[in-house]
């Protein structure tokens, strides 16, 4: 099948007066139709810039200085700034954390959506409505006719995501990527929004992109996961082996930190140190400061090893398979 | 329907209602500039009018009965104008120019703070440090210049008070402008082929409003204000058409030889308008306050 979304070799760095921030440095993703990739990695890992990366959404200092995405075969590094407008809110979206800064406070949800449907396509006002209405009933939003009329701070927190997230399925895009869209909101909503999502991705075979820290998140939505420390991809295989049998050692920490059913009182697990910064990164595996394996062998940076089964590792030293 | 319900306009509303005095200040403001509008209906005398006055009637107490047969209510001032009717006159130059003026600025200076923020780079550094150096500046000075630059009369009054006031709206609309172009929504609407009008008209203005209706408010009583200065510093209006700042001038020399009437009525006039205005504008702006925001 081919790939809904494609990235290879993608390179984003920020050129600032302190020197040049890699915040992404050589990410490769593969994601087909209506299945979901989980992005996780801990603060600064780099995954939020991938994600606006494949939208072409990077801002000055910051630039994508090599590698390529491929949006339904369709090149979208180097695309000019009016062909990438009409790729993007049509032929691919994006869903951010927080719902209160994505919609207009001062607009009601009818005008905000008729204004993102108008940006690709002329409609009649009956068209509009009824798209409308078909998205947001969708997101499995109560009342539909009521919402429509609504202003943004008229909705509660999970609403409002809710409407953000029928806004992205507007244009029925190939693929969305969805920034932490759950981690402002309620554990409860959280749950309902994430099988809402599921459903929706399987239903109209959009591509989610999740990027995420949230374990917990991952493990009950996504079909594939990919584990980003200092702007590369660490890990990569399917969900449910990656959580169940890490192989690189970062991945193992990280499953590690969660808090479990402990003992209260007793000592929570976690990885020491934190993330280098991105500006010289010594030469190497980025992980072996906190590494408890780390040897010579790692003052060399290694290459991804095919692990077999769709897994990969990017570890001189990978976890034994169970 | 509950009030968080209601449309964002009749909710300020019933909450601008809520407070007495504001609304006091309201129904006065609503009062003065309805009677300076429909000046010639409560009026005895049309002041304007030279071949009308009588000079013999001139610097008549309050309550005197002229030789026109009706009663000068706040008494003549030193041409014989019934005081009354000149007050009400001179309102409605003022509150004309003062509205004017206010509008003016508002869409000028709002425009070009906007514009700022939204074009970025050297367009915004440049409009930005010349309202800078404007405001470096006090407004009177300006005003005073440019209105000695133009002469005497109604529009050259008003393009001199909006080009020393327009700067304040620059300002006020250049900061919400810049605050408001970072947000997502904004950066969405960019990433489409929406138009950059719509972006603009539709996204960034109208979440710049509430700061800008606070200093229209403000502005507007300034404006009459500067308007009243100007005229008793005799760069405003032409002796004929006296406004209220120049027959609190043309008092004043009279105030110690017991004549107190032509210069203080005038000026209780003046000053019942400004002070409702404030007052409006004080409610308006704890309304528009996010901080404030109950």
């Amino acid at each position: 099948m081919m790939a809904a979304l494609e990235v290879r070799g993608l390179k984003t760095h920020f050129f600032t007066r302190n020197g040049v921030v890699k915040a992404v440095d050589g990410v490769d993703l593969r994601i087909e139709p209506g299945r979901v990739l989980g992005l996780v990695g801990e603060s600064g890992s780099g995954k939020s810039v991938t994600g606006l990366s494949i939208l072409g959404l990077i801002d000055p200092p910051g630039r994508i200085v090599e590698g390529s995405v491929k949006l339904d075969g369709q090149e979208l590094v180097g695309l000019d700034r009016d062909a990438a407008r009409r790729v993007r809110g049509r032929k691919i979206a994006m869903i951010f954390q927080d719902p209160m800064m994505t919609l207009n406070p001062v607009l009601r949800v009818d005008t905000q959506m008729s204004m993102a449907l108008r940006a690709h396509e002329s409609l009649s006002k009956d068209s509009i409505r009824e798209r409308s209405l078909a998205a947001l009933g969708r997101v499995g939003l109560p009342a539909p006719e009521q919402c429509l009329t609504a202003y943004p701070h008229q909705l509660s927190g999970g609403m409002r995501q809710r409407v953000a997230i029928s806004i992205a399925l507007l244009h029925s895009p190939s693929v969305i990527v969805c920034d932490e869209p759950t981690t402002a909101l309620d554990v409860s909503i959280q749950g309902q929004i994430l099988q809402e999502m599921q459903r929706l991705g399987a239903e109209l075979g959009v591509a989610l992109v999740w990027i995420t820290h949230d374990l917990a998140v991952v493990s009950s939505l996504a079909h594939d996961i990919a584990v980003m420390y200092a702007g590369r991809i660490v890990e990569h295989g399917p969900t449910e082996d990656v959580l169940a049998h890490p192989r690189h050692h970062y991945t193992r920490g990280l499953l590690d930190s969660v808090p479990g059913e402990g003992t209260p009182g007793e000592k929570l697990a976690q990885i020491p140190g934190s993330i280098p910064a991105l500006i010289d990164l010594p030469p190497g595996c980025a992980f072996k400061a906190r590494c408890g394996r780390a040897d010579g062998a790692c003052e060399t940076m290694p290459e991804i090893a095919d692990l077999g089964q769709g897994r990969g590792a990017r570890c001189v030293h990978p976890l034994e398979a169970a | 329907m509950t009030r968080r319900d209601a449309s964002p306009f009749i909710r300020f509303c019933s909450e601008f209602a809520e407070n007495r005095l504001a609304l006091f200040a309201f129904s006065v403001v609503v009062i003065i500039v309805g009677a300076a509008i429909l000046a010639p209906l409560f009026t005895p005398q049309d002041p304007y009018d030279i071949g009308k006055l009588i000079l013999g009637d001139a610097r008549r107490p309050p309550g005197y009965v002229g030789r026109g047969g009706y009663v000068h209510l706040l008494g003549t001032d030193a041409q014989g104008r019934d005081l009354w009717s000149a007050i009400l006159y001179g309102l409605r130059i003022s509150v004309q120019i003062g509205l004017t003026a206010g509008a003016v600025a508002f869409v000028v200076g709002g425009a070009l703070g906007v514009v700022a923020a939204f074009a970025g780079g050297r367009i915004e550094a440049l409009i930005m440090r010349f309202v800078d150096l404007q405001l470096s500046f006090p407004t009177i000075l300006l005003a005073l210049v440019i209105s000695a630059i133009l002469g005497q009369g109604k529009w050259q009054l008003t393009v001199a008070l909006v080009a020393s006031q327009y700067a304040y709206f620059a300002r006020t609309a250049h900061g919400a402008a810049v605050a408001e172009r970072a947000k997502e929504y904004v950066e969405a609407a960019l990433s489409t082929p929406l138009s950059s009008g719509v972006v603009v008209f539709r996204h960034i203005l109208p979440n710049c409003m509430p700061p800008l209706i606070v200093v229209a408010t403000v502005q507007i009583a300034n404006a009459i204000s500067l308007e009243a200065t100007l005229s008793f510093l005799g760069l405003g209006l032409p002796v004929t058409h006296p406004s209220l700042g120049m027959l609190i001038a043309n008092g004043f020399q009279y105030m110690l030889s017991g004549r107190y009437w032509i210069s203080i009525y005038p000026g209780i006039a003046l000053i019942m308008l400004i002070l409702a205005i404030n007052l409006v504008s004080d409610q308006v702006r704890d309304q528009l306050n996010p901080r404030l925001q109950r």
